[in-house]
């Protein structure tokens, strides 16, 4: 019975201090509220996001604020377990009175938050999540990333768009990726743009994500002798499925696609000339034609606090999308110079908004007007070292036309010399 | 009598908590209690099994999962009312749980323990594999926009799972003082001596893992809507079997209050390393905590308050 | 799409998978088999050892094996250190089984968090020559990234076999998991056997992590990938049996590569887990291990 008191008693006092929540009021600073991954799987990522974010503040500070008051951000971890979320965003709406909410990072750590934005009427945008709004159809919800209004076949129509105009046309492709979320709807995109090209397609396959030798798959791919391989893969899996393929010797005319990691540093510089030739998606790389007003700075400011903070010593990956979709909020705050999320969701939908990552313009379904997911090509890898990375030529920029810095090297054999 | 001050004790809390949603509108909270109320279930469910028994289940986040897909398939595939949600996912539950009980007859101790892992494991594959379940793509479950006589649905949920954790500590509580707790214990002590005095072993683990299991299910049932997006890998997660099992080490695992405890202490503890900064740090003190608790309290708090009280029981 | 030239590559590809997993296994083999303590937390002492490589690697350009070898002192005091805590705090008075494994569930998140507070939460990986080639043998194409690794999991099981069978401390440590009474009546303290049979334990993690980081990139919390299959081998394995756990470790390591290639990848876990539970079912004393 005693124990039954304590327990009444913790209740009680959790009743009241429900009741009697202190309400904040008003002005004070704007404070921008989100739940990111510090720690557990995608931490990687959500690290160095929160670094963007932080520099994007100091820089929004610096000027001013945005609308004459500071800005704040409150955030918390949701150590990249959807679980976590629903409570992160209502701390931050009931607790925290946030002004502005932004999402996590990924489609896992998006989605979780959408009904309780959807149901306070909130303007959200999602930071790298696929395909999200599909199921919610949520007028206010924009995604940075620039997969383009269809994004489950834009992520790999450039690679089957390269395929297509190559002499002889490839006939034959063999699809591989990790079974989770990512690349199960990767490959379903992937499926797609084959057929629409007329492809055959000999081997399609998913496999599971703690999967330690990839030399298995590797060799069940050759052995049905494809003209081009797309592998949609997570970060280790990446560089198990590289090295696999550079081991047994597999050299279809073209190879990559929807390799998650390969736009990371890390990944990058332990792989180093196993890279070159692989032909695969990103975002933004260091190219001529994608010198956008701002980003070199950007970049300058983050690589220098990038050790301290243990995140990508280079940073091309999120980060730039990190800053920019709080530079597409706080330019919305600004225009419409009021809080009111109805004014700012519809501002952001039907304005166009100019970012360090280059113009952007939202479709009704909340993502890119346009796709404008790049396919790179790796050229010239010359080692393991960091700095190669860090410049122009290495990461050529193949599709789409309107972003290309070189020519494709084709078939893959011929890239690996 | 002490039954019954127990039963007015938590129609009490029931009461309170729907008052509580007419009150305060800071969803914030509900959302907290829920996660610490769906730990008690599953922290109780364990302990019907493990603390009783002494048989460790390695496989928790698989119930879980299971009544969670269960419920999430259900929603998908008709209009069904929450309270069928609720009884299919404590039927598979309980039927997987079953099917556990008799892999006791051939497994004990540690053996066991991995077999429950690996039945997770191939749950987890089978869910992957089934396209309608949505495979490792996920699944989404929309909530409905209203709710009879609650405001929202968060608001819902919260009354709900406050009302299976009591329904859990109610099951947990009879099964202790009825024969087959005492049953149990005689299995847990010895299970070669309580076989030869006449202990019906295999039929009261069978009903000790069935009971457990379909806890674990029902607890999993909400979580479609509590969730939205739900997909195999932080469904199954080894967190759910981690705590399930700490938490009644913590609290005591020899009688139903230690899981109570544990849940409520240990949730809180995460709730609130969530929502504050550096949460590798402390991630780091649950770590911490954890091992110091089963090197100095190995009773749980229940040991450390009776070896206050003079070792009645010790 | 079948051939005898796939097939053949594709069974050695499983057997020097099999060879790692026996190297991560060992310690589960020596520590849960032989010891009877349920070291769950094996996986993330594996893990540590691949940071000690990838440090010493990325700092000194020390080979990664010649670093997870250099390092297996450091882990067998470590192992004897945590042995120490765990008898005291477990063993000794004799409820270990429960306790014993949220003990070791600490000790996961202790290890995790720690690794991801000092180095972040990245994918590491380290340099070495003869990782990314491969030779010839005939028909069979082999990657030094797995042959080696196999190469050095083979050594290391026949220097624990030798040790076990051939070496008085290796006899006392084989009879400490039958008879307490018999091993005091030759002189030697089960304490201190069981701490140095540990210490060994935790000191193949030292190696088997360098050889993890070897086959592909490793961040903190991978290790929880493992705690199945290591359990697994282990039970398969027949419990405390050093040679039936290289048996299963292969077989395991062959069957998944046969799955993941004829039929495919997705279904490769579930095959090996398929086989435990039966195994476990049928035959509980494993595949190749003592009866009774």
């Amino acid at each position: 019975m005693r124990a039954w008191g304590v327990v009444a008693a913790l209740i009680g006092a959790l009743a009241l201090v429900a009741v009697w929540a202190p309400r904040a009021v008003a002005e004070g600073p704007i404070k921008v509220g989100f739940g990111m991954a510090l720690t557990g799987g995608v931490a990687g990522n959500g690290k160095a996001a929160l670094l963007a974010i932080q520099i994007w503040a100091e820089e929004v500070n610096k000027k001013g604020g945005l609308l004459g008051r500071k800005v704040e951000l409150v955030y918390y971890d949701d150590q990249s377990k959807a679980a976590t979320v629903p409570g992160i965003y209502t701390k931050l709406l009931d607790v925290d009175k946030v002004d502005l909410v932004v999402s996590g990072y990924g489609t896992n750590l998006i989605a979780p938050a959408l009904p309780i934005v959807i149901e306070r009427k909130l303007t959200f945008i999602g930071l790298f999540g696929l395909a999200v709004n599909e199921q919610f159809h949520y007028p206010h919800y924009f995604g940075i990333m620039p997969a383009g209004p269809s994004p489950k076949t834009d992520w790999s129509a450039g690679f089957f768009e390269i395929a297509g105009r190559q002499n002889p046309k490839p006939r034959t492709v063999a699809l591989v990726g990790a079974d989770a979320e990512y690349g199960q709807n990767a490959l379903a995109g992937a499926r797609e743009n084959a057929k629409r090209h007329g492809l055959q397609v000999v081997y399609d396959k998913a496999y599971p994500p703690a999967t330690v030798d990839f030399t298995p798959i590797v060799r069940a791919i050759q052995a049905t002798n494809p003209d081009i391989v797309f592998v949609a893969s997570y970060p280790p899996d990446s560089a198990g499925m590289l090295r696999a393929a550079h081991e047994v010797g597999l050299k279809p005319k073209l190879f990559g696609g929807g390799m998650v990691g390969l736009q990371y540093a890390s990944l990058q510089t332990a792989l180093g000339l196993m890279l070159e030739g692989v032909v695969n998606y990103d975002f933004w790389v260091p190219e001529p034609t994608l010198k956008f007003p701002g980003i070199e700075d950007f970049l300058k400011k983050y690589q220098e606090r990038a050790k301290a903070a243990g995140v990508d010593p280079l940073g091309h990956y999120v980060p730039p999308w990190a800053y920019a979709y709080l530079q597409v909020l706080g330019q919305a705050v600004e225009a419409t110079k009021s809080l009111d999320q109805q004014k700012i969701g519809e501002y952001i939908r039907t304005h166009e908004h100019d970012t360090l990552v280059g113009k952007i313009r939202f479709a009704p379904n909340g993502e890119w007007v346009k796709s404008r997911v790049l396919m790179v090509q790796f050229q010239n890898i010359e080692n393991n070292s960091l700095k190669q990375f860090g410049e122009p030529g290495h990461r050529v920029v193949i599709y789409p036309d309107e972003w290309k810095s070189g020519t494709l090297i084709y078939p893959y054999a011929k890239a690996k010399r | 009598m002490r039954g019954r001050a127990l039963l007015a004790v938590a129609v009490a809390l029931v009461v309170l908590a729907v008052a509580l949603t007419r009150l305060s509108a800071n969803q914030y909270y509900y959302f907290a209690a829920y996660v610490i109320f769906q730990y008690v279930v599953l922290a109780t469910a364990w302990n019907i099994l493990g603390g009783y028994t002494g048989y460790v289940n390695f496989g928790s986040a698989g119930f879980f999962a299971l009544g969670a897909y269960t419920a999430a398939i259900l929603i998908k595939a008709f209009p069904v009312p929450f309270p069928v949600l609720l009884l299919a996912a404590g039927t598979v539950g309980g039927l997987l749980g079953l099917s556990l009980g008799y892999l006791t007859l051939r497994l004990r101790g540690v053996f066991f323990s991995i077999a429950t892992l690996a039945l997770a494991v191939v749950l987890q594959t089978l869910i992957v594999n089934w396209e309608y379940a949505g495979g490792s793509r996920g699944i989404y479950t929309m909530r409905p926009a209203t709710v009879l006589f609650f405001d929202n649905y968060v608001e819902f949920l919260f009354v709900v799972m406050l009302i299976l954790a009591l329904g859990a500590l109610a099951t947990a509580r009879w099964i202790e003082h009825s024969r087959l707790g005492r049953g149990l214990a005689a299995i847990r002590d010895n299970e070669e001596a309580a076989e030869c005095m006449g202990v019906p072993t295999l039929r009261l683990k069978l009903v000790a893992a069935t009971v457990s299991g379909a806890l674990m299910g029902i607890a999993g049932a909400p979580f479609p809507y509590y969730v939205t997006y739900m997909e195999p890998a932080s469904t199954f997660n080894l967190d759910y079997a981690v705590n399930s099992l700490a938490m009644p080490m913590i609290g005591g695992a020899t009688t139903w209050v230690g899981p109570l405890l544990g849940a409520v202490l240990l949730g809180t503890a995460q709730q609130i390393a969530t929502v504050t900064i550096s949460s590798a740090l402390n991630l780091l003190i649950v770590g911490v905590v954890l091992v110091a608790f089963v090197i100095l309290a190995p009773d749980g708090i229940i040991g450390l308050v009776r070896r206050r009280r003079g070792g009645r029981h010790a | 799409m079948f051939s005898f030239h796939l097939l053949l590559n594709v069974i050695v590809a499983g057997i020097l998978l099999g060879g790692f997993y026996a190297a991560v296994s060992l310690g589960i083999t020596l520590a849960f088999g032989l010891l009877n303590v349920v070291n769950i937390a094996h996986p993330a002492f594996v893990i540590l050892g691949s940071y000690a490589a990838f440090v010493v690697n990325s700092r000194f350009g020390l080979d990664p094996i010649l670093a997870g070898l250099l390092f297996m002192p450091v882990f067998f005091l470590l192992g004897i250190g945590v042995y120490r805590i765990y008898y005291a705090s477990f063993e000794k008075r004799a409820e270990e089984s429960l306790r014993g494994l949220v003990f070791f569930f600490g000790i996961i998140f202790i290890i995790e968090v720690s690794l991801s507070l000092q180095y972040g939460v990245d994918y590491r990986s380290v340099h070495a020559a003869y990782v990314g080639d491969s030779f010839r043998l005939g028909p069979i194409e082999l990657a030094f990234r797995l042959a080696i690794p196999c190469a050095m999991a083979l050594v290391l099981t026949l220097a624990l076999h030798l040790f076990l069978s051939r070496t008085f401390y290796g006899r006392a440590v084989k009879a400490v998991s039958q008879d307490h009474l018999a091993l005091r009546l030759m002189g030697a303290d089960p304490v201190r056997i069981k701490g140095l049979a540990f210490g060994i334990a935790i000191a193949t993690a030292s190696l088997a992590g360098a050889l993890l980081i070897m086959i592909g990139p490793v961040e903190p919390s991978i290790g929880r990938e493992y705690i199945g299959r290591v359990f697994a081998i282990a039970v398969l394995g027949g419990m405390g049996s050093i040679g039936g756990t290289l048996v299963a470790a292969l077989i395991l390591g062959v069957l998944e590569s046969l799955t993941s290639t004829f039929y495919g990848p997705s279904w490769a876990l579930a095959v090996s887990f398929g086989i435990l539970l039966l195994v476990l079912a049928v035959r509980p004393s494993g595949l190749v291990g003592r009866a009774g």
